[in-house]
């Protein structure tokens, strides 16, 4: 066990724990937080991402003690109800999900892939996210809603 | 934390405070799996329905639970809609056993039907609705027919008017459903029937949503399960001092081949779940993949006609032209994206358990049975987790979540790891068929034999069936043994709820003709084996196995016929509502007219093409017709749709835009599992467990158009839409891939090597 010292969400947070515990079971367990989810434990689906610097990182697989001083933002951490961050407020007028949970996965990386590349193509878009599955097939609607934001931060 | 159904009406200072819980001891399990049960919770009162408060909000109670599917908006637009009040104003509480109504299980496309026609959650509201123009009607001292209700306020002619809550706010009804409540006519709806956002958006997309994975509970612990190596093991021992070192560590749960382990840490529950050394007496050896659907004939079945003409084999041998194929669908997964999880507190005389099962109800009786606790104990609440898409891990997780919590006297979390999920699921079922067809110089159907065999084990596990998911079986429930035997001549209705019978089949049993087509000369039989694997409701179970086979096959005869496949189609069917939706498609998507496959090729060494598929899911539960424009690559023999133009026909449409997102996502799901999606074993476990040995569909593929069109007759009742678009797609693909390129695949699912090989061996269709 040990005490460490977390970045989150703009807050300094400090849990006592096993420096090897997956960073996604801290943010869930420790610091309540509810977007990035348990998928696969693998780092094969995405559910779990989080942003840490300006890249993306699967929490599922990421041991805490390894996180240092980087800050990490969670979904919840992007935006909130009252005012979601653009890329959520497309997502929400897109109505862009069906069960909704491997949204960590996809707003995340689709936002730290326009943030390097504010005028990356769908194709660019949809590489970015090979590696992020959504069992429900919301695809059509996701990309649509990934486009709309993409658009609007350009104009 | 868990408010009791005295606590909502409470909650708002309201008087509502008797609500009736007859002891559940001796109580009936439900008669139908979608029906409305015998509960202490009684469905024919109106109270048990809903409630209007003091402050005039409402509160709906449901038996049908929201997975993602849109079900918790659509029903809270219908509320609003028959009460005419505000839609923010209605509060659902969905599938809680101390609180609603038992209305079974969530599933088969039923919700639509059951809860939004002339019964059940509608019919309460229209009754409460009727209750309150008749107390407003005695308050004015004149009669109903000249009032008026908008918003929850009844006015009368001379403008007075009288809010809901004044009438009855925070008491009961005291009342029963009315049948002869009138609905609210379609034509009037400002709230059902419009594409009310789904109300979990803001929440899903911020990440506030609380799934079942969040829920916590003081002094909750953390558990993992150990799975045996392989299927059928047997548990010989557990060395406990494998694990002792393991920091956190709580208790190793044994319980006969249940093995598990709870810690204080997630952390620490999966390091002591790797760690513990169990010894494990293998089970028998599981059937070569490789032979598996020719050996399913070599097995003891248990045998149903569908149908049987008794002149289809007479009729056959005399035939001048006989069209003969044989279609497999393999073993797929549900592979929900979060691996299940579930949250137990078993306390000494009563539980409680955060379940995203689909059926609360009969979770509940099941956790009694394993915890040796009446049902009245046990409490189950629906708590959402990933979209299920049928029977995931949600029940076997749920069971073993109150196991451990029973065994160590504490509330327990359980997390599924991936390979727990996959490696042991109800997959949904393989399926191996074979179709004869006659035709005659007029190329028309002049008789049809079917024959299926379908791999089955285990299933829902009901109320009192816990053996029929790996969990329970583990815990020494045997799931039911498949009972070999010849079947009965077809007597009574013909339900066509898996979809056996081809929409072309006159459906004749005793002179009474049930089908959706014209075919009279007609043998459907099925043999059910039994499955190396459990089986288990996967989104439009069997459904999309059989319309595959059908509708393949109906393009096969076409060609034979020299027939156009859409008015070869046409000319055998004789149900209106198909043939709207058939010929709606056709006209959007620009249907070319063929009587043999056009084999387009484009420049790149693609080959494009158009196929269709037409259901009447489950025989009468919505009606689909899709076609599907495809290229595929002659070299690699990679399949890339590009443009699926879909008619549908659901009867009223609750939300549109709710529909448009289940009809996108079942026609994309259906891509996946039409490509690439297949259940793989060797001679002792499933080995396609994690997204790398299974293939899905991520998130660059490269989507397809999709246009779809709403086909809406007047004077119809509701129907479920959820699993139709997914029914018909991997017909329509196949029946492009074959108008492109003269190769028929007859194997799901449609991988390059296949399709390589198809093109290899092409004969421009079935064998003769």
């Amino acid at each position: 066990m040990a005490a460490i010292t977390l970045r989150v969400n703009g807050q300094t947070r400090t849990v006592n724990v096993d420096p090897a515990t997956p960073l996604l079971y801290v943010l869930n367990d420790d610091l309540d937080l509810r977007g990035p989810r348990f998928g696969c434990g693998m780092a094969q689906c995405g559910a779990c991402t989080v942003i840490m610097g300006d890249h993306v990182v699967r929490s599922c697989v990421k041991p805490v003690g390894a996180v240092g001083a980087e800050e990490i933002t969670t979904l919840e951490g992007l935006g909130t109800p009252e005012k979601p961050h653009p890329l959520q407020q497309a997502f929400i007028e897109e109505g862009a999900a069906q069960c909704g949970f491997c949204l960590s996965g996809v707003i995340l990386t689709a936002k730290t892939v326009l943030d390097v590349n504010p005028s990356a193509t769908d194709q660019d878009i949809r590489n970015a996210l090979g590696g992020v599955i959504c069992r429900c097939f919301a695809h059509t609607r996701i990309l649509r809603a990934i486009r709309k934001y993409a658009d609007a931060r350009r104009a | 934390m868990n408010p009791s159904r005295r606590d909502f009406l409470k909650g708002t200072g309201a008087l509502v405070v008797s609500f009736r819980a007859a002891s559940v001891f001796g109580m009936q399990a439900g008669d139908g799996q979608f029906g409305t049960h015998a509960s202490h919770i009684n469905a024919e009162e109106l109270d048990s329905w809903l409630a209007i408060h003091a402050d005039g909000s409402v509160t709906a109670f449901t038996g049908k639970c929201d997975f993602g599917q849109g079900i918790y908006t659509a029903q809270t637009q219908l509320v609003a809609e028959e009460l005419c009040v505000a839609l923010e104003r209605v509060k659902l509480v969905q599938c809680d056993t101390e609180v609603t109504p038992d209305q079974g299980s969530t599933s088969g496309s039923q919700s639509t039907p059951t809860n939004f026609n002339h019964q059940n959650l509608a019919l309460a509201a229209a009754t409460a609705r009727e209750a309150l123009l008749k107390l407003a009607a005695e308050r004015f001292g004149e009669p109903v027919d000249g009032l008026r209700v908008e918003n929850a306020v009844v006015t009368n002619a001379s403008g007075q008017h009288v809010r809901y809550e004044d009438l009855i706010g925070g008491k009961h009804f005291n009342l029963t459903l009315d049948r002869a409540a009138r609905r609210r006519p379609q034509v009037e709806w400002t709230v059902l029937g419009k594409s009310v956002p789904s109300l979990d958006r803001t929440a899903l997309m911020t990440g506030q949503f609380e799934f079942v994975h969040h829920v916590r509970v003081p002094g909750m612990l953390h558990g993992r399960v150990v799975r045996p190596p392989a299927i059928g093991s047997t548990l010989i021992s557990v060395d406990q001092t494998s694990v002792k070192d393991v920091p956190g560590l709580v208790k190793v749960v044994v319980r006969k081949n249940f093995v598990g382990v709870v810690a204080e840490t997630q952390h620490s529950a999966a390091h002591a779940a790797r760690k513990l050394k169990v010894d494990w007496k293998p089970g028998p050896k599981l059937p070569s993949q490789a032979s598996f659907f020719d050996s399913l004939k070599e097995q003891p079945s248990r045998d149903a006609l569908e149908l049987d003409s008794t002149d289809v084999a007479a009729r056959l041998a005399t035939a001048k032209h006989v069209v003969r194929a044989r279609y497999t669908y393999p073993f797929q997964a549900h592979g929900s994206l979060g691996a299940s999880c579930a949250v137990a507190d078993v306390k000494a005389g009563s539980a409680t358990i955060w379940s995203a099962t689909q059926s609360a109800y009969p979770t509940r009786n099941c956790v009694a049975m394993l915890l040796g606790m009446p049902a009245d104990k046990v409490r189950v609440i629906y708590t959402r987790g990933s979209g299920c898409y049928g029977l995931n891990g949600a029940d076997a997780v749920s069971f073993e979540a109150a196991v451990m919590s029973q065994d160590v006297g504490q509330p327990v979390r359980l997390q599924f790891s991936r390979q727990d999920e996959m490696g042991w699921e109800n997959y949904g079922n393989a399926c191996l068929i074979e179709q004869r067809a006659a035709l005659d110089d007029a190329g028309r159907i002049t008789a049809w034999d079917r024959e299926s065999w379908i791999p089955n084990m285990g299933s829902r596990p009901g109320y009192d069936r816990p053996g029929n998911v790996i969990s329970g079986m583990l815990l020494g429930y045997e799931p039911p043994p498949l009972r070999p035997g010849k079947a009965a001549e077809p007597t009574g209705e013909l339900r066509n709820g898996s979809n056996t019978v081809p929409e072309y089949m006159a459906g004749c049993i005793q002179d009474k003709c049930q089908g959706n087509g014209t075919v009279n000369a007609a043998r459907v039989l099925t043999h059910t084996v039994r499955s190396p694997f459990f089986t288990g409701p996967l989104r439009s179970p069997l459904r999309i196995q059989n319309t595959f086979a059908n509708e393949c096959f109906v393009d096969e005869l076409a060609l034979k016929a020299g027939a156009d496949p859409v008015e070869f189609r046409l000319k055998h069917l004789q149900q209106q509502r198909l043939v709207a939706v058939l010929k709606a498609v056709a006209t959007a998507a620009k249907w070319q007219k063929r009587v043999a496959p056009r084999k387009q090729t484009l420049a790149n060494g693609l080959a494009r093409g158009q196929g269709i598929a037409c259901v009447a899911y489950e025989g009468r539960n919505g009606y689909a017709a899709l076609v599907a424009d495809v290229d595929v690559d002659l070299t690699s023999g990679l399949v890339q749709p590009r443009r699926f133009v879909i008619a549908i026909d659901c009867g009223p449409i609750s939300n549109s835009d709710g529909l448009r997102n289940q009809v996108e996502g079942g026609i994309l799901q259906g891509t996946s599992r039409s490509l690439v999606e297949e259940v793989t074993w060797d001679e002792q476990r499933v080995t396609s467990t994690d997204w790398e040995s299974y293939q899905t569909l991520r998130l660059d593929y490269e989507i397809p158009e999709i246009e779809i069109v709403f086909v809406t007759p007047e004077g119809v009742a509701a129907t479920g839409a959820g699993e139709t678009s997914i029914t018909v797609t991997p017909a329509a693909i196949a029946n492009a891939i074959f108008d492109a390129t003269g190769a028929r695949i007859r194997d799901v699912p449609f991988t390059p090597s296949r399709i390589k090989a198809a093109l290899a061996t092409r004969s421009e269709g079935a064998i003769a």
